[in-house]
């Protein structure tokens, strides 16, 4: 995903809209085109689907998938939900904040990187489950996640 | 003749390096001048020895399990193309302890062929239930159902054929079927298995709710954290249609039914059905006062049945063998079989299809075998973040929905999270109430207010028991729906059980 295209982002928004997708649809296309929802669709958004700015901005907030800024070029989404829990989750995520000097939800300075919490993958027979750069990831230990982590930085 | 190897493309088998592996024995074999076709089936359930690698030979399959890149070559000197006994051999993949005991009729065929493979699926015994339901009036079709006595599994336990008697009976010019594919409760995964790996099932099933209720469109929400049951569950649909499975004339029938896919937003509360209608109109996710019931007012104010993917993944059986036959499984009025999962720190995790009526040590020590960590078993959660915790003194209890409440749990969705011995179980209390602070949709305060004052209240140093004992009882009685309603669930049933980790404070007259 590279930036955001205002011209790309309006035929995003048009292409939901003619398909017959509601406004969640839509958000889910942006995020899924862009990574996020850039403050720019607002208006194309409002337009499209005959909504406030208050609903529309109501809606992006509500869900926890549709970031209203960037993510960081490498994302890593660690399960914190009970059957990770089970399996030292907890540690995990701890050791990841320790390790990145980020909090959950929070992008690093160069953009590089974003740490995200995220509840259950269905991967709970092989935690500690994380979701990294999209791709999924089972039975996980600091160790491995420190691997990832170094490729990152290469 | 080329030996078929099947490598499961499911999510965890993919999270656990089925792709290298896939690739690995690909070249392998090429490199040997061995000719191989290699299937991506779903998976078999049996977490514990993904990635499970099956030759067939004749009419086996030979299991190897927990497969790594590293034991490729291994496997090609071992001759597991003729079955050759490797240290990593399972024997034959039906006569797996773990599987053959089990009775499986939802997930009977999930994980023997290529997820979306029509032909295969009807090779064995797909779309005869619907073949049947063409046949049959709507009426017919639901009292189907009801006789069947088939109870949602998506955790409230609400008869099925209910809702379809109630859509049916309403009147207008669209009605639609909602899957509920927001499989958000921790330690459940079988709606991601059926969906990744028996997707036709999932089609015929909400087809058949359909041809049951007068509904034409159907939709599956989806939550985004299963991007591969996305992919899986379009593939699906194109081949369905292609197939005459779907579209406005089926099988030549004249009758009619279309799907598709709705990816929510990550939302947990999104999986309560009234919240689920309003994500998919494409406003936030907050719950609906009931009434008017979804049955009657539902997505886009039409009349709409919702029902869990693993119920709708259950009617095509029942309309191939008759409900009577389903009505005869399980115990009292909890008919039929249920899927549960065994997660956390277990041992062997993973699906366990089986009736109504065995106990809870059945599933977790003969089934799960204890821990993967080898230490003893302090606690499970059955039934999701608002199901109970519950210690091995209760492991004899059978499993049903009646006997469950009886002792302040229930079945959920039918997961069961294993903890051992070191787990805190305040923390675990406080969990509870932390994550239906994060979920909370807001529009209750007992729900909103009461589980951010709760997870205070827990993480004092000596926590104030009488305010959380208030609090629960509040959110009990005073919350819209079960988000807040039955998180006090967990939070009681581990202060219940455990009560010496929650040493209590005594208020004094001035408090």
């Amino acid at each position: 995903m590279n930036g955001w295209n205002e011209k790309k982002s309006v035929a995003v928004i048009e292409e939901t809209f003619k398909a017959g997708a509601s406004l969640t649809g839509a958000l889910r296309a942006l995020v899924d085109t862009f990574g996020y929802v850039d403050e720019a669709a607002m208006t194309p958004l409002m337009k499209t689907f005959a909504r406030s700015r208050a609903e529309v901005l109501g809606v992006i907030s509500y869900y926890e998938d549709f970031r209203q800024s960037p993510p960081g070029r490498h994302v890593i989404r660690l399960c914190q939900a009970e059957a990770c829990q089970a399996v030292g989750g907890r540690e995990l995520t701890r050791h990841a904040q320790e390790k990145t000097g980020l909090a959950l939800h929070e992008t690093s300075p160069d953009g590089a990187l974003t740490l995200e919490p995220v509840y259950c993958l269905g991967l709970c027979a092989n935690g500690p489950a994380a979701l990294i750069d999209g791709q999924p990831v089972a039975q996980l230990n600091a160790a491995a996640l420190d691997t990832k982590l170094t490729g990152f930085e290469e | 003749m080329s030996t078929r190897i099947f490598i499961p493309a499911d999510m965890l088998a993919i999270a656990l390096g089925a792709d290298d592996i896939a690739a690995a024995i690909a070249d392998e074999a090429k490199k040997r001048g061995e000719t191989i076709t290699i299937i991506r089936n779903g998976s078999r359930g049996l977490c514990w020895a993904e990635p499970l690698v099956e030759v067939q030979i004749e009419n086996t399959r030979m299991a190897y399990g927990n497969i790594n890149k590293g034991d490729v070559s291994s496997l090609f000197d071992a001759g597991f193309l003729t079955g050759g006994v490797h240290e990593k051999s399972l024997g034959p993949t039906e006569d797996i302890a773990f599987l053959k005991s089990q009775t499986r009729f939802i997930f009977n065929t999930c994980g023997l062929y290529e997820p979306s493979d029509v032909d295969a699926y009807m090779a064995h015994g797909g779309f005869t239930g619907l073949r049947a339901a063409l046949d049959k009036t709507p009426v017919q079709i639901v009292d189907e159902v009801q006789t069947s006595g088939l109870r949602g599994r998506g955790g409230a336990g609400f008869p099925a054929a209910i809702k379809w008697r109630t859509v049916l009976g309403a009147t207008g010019p669209q009605k639609y079927i909602v899957c509920n594919a927001d499989e958000g409760d921790s330690g459940t995964f079988s709606d991601r298995l059926i969906m990744e790996g028996d997707p036709l099932r999932l089609i015929e099933g909400m087809t058949i709710a359909g041809l049951a209720t007068g509904a034409t469109v159907g939709v599956i929400y989806l939550r985004s954290e299963y991007p591969i049951a996305k992919t899986v569950l379009e593939t699906a649909i194109t081949r369905a249609h292609a197939a005459g499975w779907l579209g406005a004339d089926i099988q030549g029938s004249g009758k009619g039914f279309d799907l598709k896919v709705f990816v929510g937003g990550g939302s947990y509360v999104c999986g309560e059905e009234t919240a689920l209608l309003e994500s998919l109109e494409g406003r936030r996710g907050i719950v609906r006062a009931k009434p008017p019931l979804p049955a009657l007012e539902g997505l886009f104010g039409k009349p709409s049945v919702i029902n869990n993917v693993i119920t709708l993944c259950a009617v095509p059986d029942i309309l191939a063998r008759g409900g009577a036959w389903h009505g005869a499984l399980g115990v009292g009025r909890s008919t039929g079989t249920m899927p549960f999962q065994l997660a956390g720190d277990v041992k062997y995790g993973g699906l366990v299809e089986a009736p109504f009526g065995l106990s809870l040590r059945d599933l977790v020590e003969n089934y799960g075998g204890g821990t993967r960590s080898g230490l003893g078993i302090k606690t499970i959660q059955i039934g999701g973040p608002l199901g109970a915790y519950l210690p091995p003194s209760t492991f004899d209890t059978p499993i049903d929905y009646e006997t469950l409440a009886a002792i302040g749990a229930g079945v959920g969705h039918g997961g069961i999270v294993v903890y051992n011995e070191n787990t805190d179980m305040r923390e675990q209390a406080r969990y509870a109430f932390k994550f239906c602070a994060i979920e909370s949709c807001g529009k209750c305060t007992p729900c909103r207010i009461g589980s951010v004052r709760g997870a205070e209240a827990l993480a004092e140093q000596v926590p104030d028991m009488q305010l959380i004992e208030d609090l629960c009882e509040v959110m009990v009685d005073g919350s819209a729906c079960a988000m807040g309603g039955m998180t006090p669930i967990p939070v009681q049933s581990a202060i219940k059980h455990f009560p010496n980790e929650f040493a209590a404070r005594q208020r004094t007259a001035a408090e």
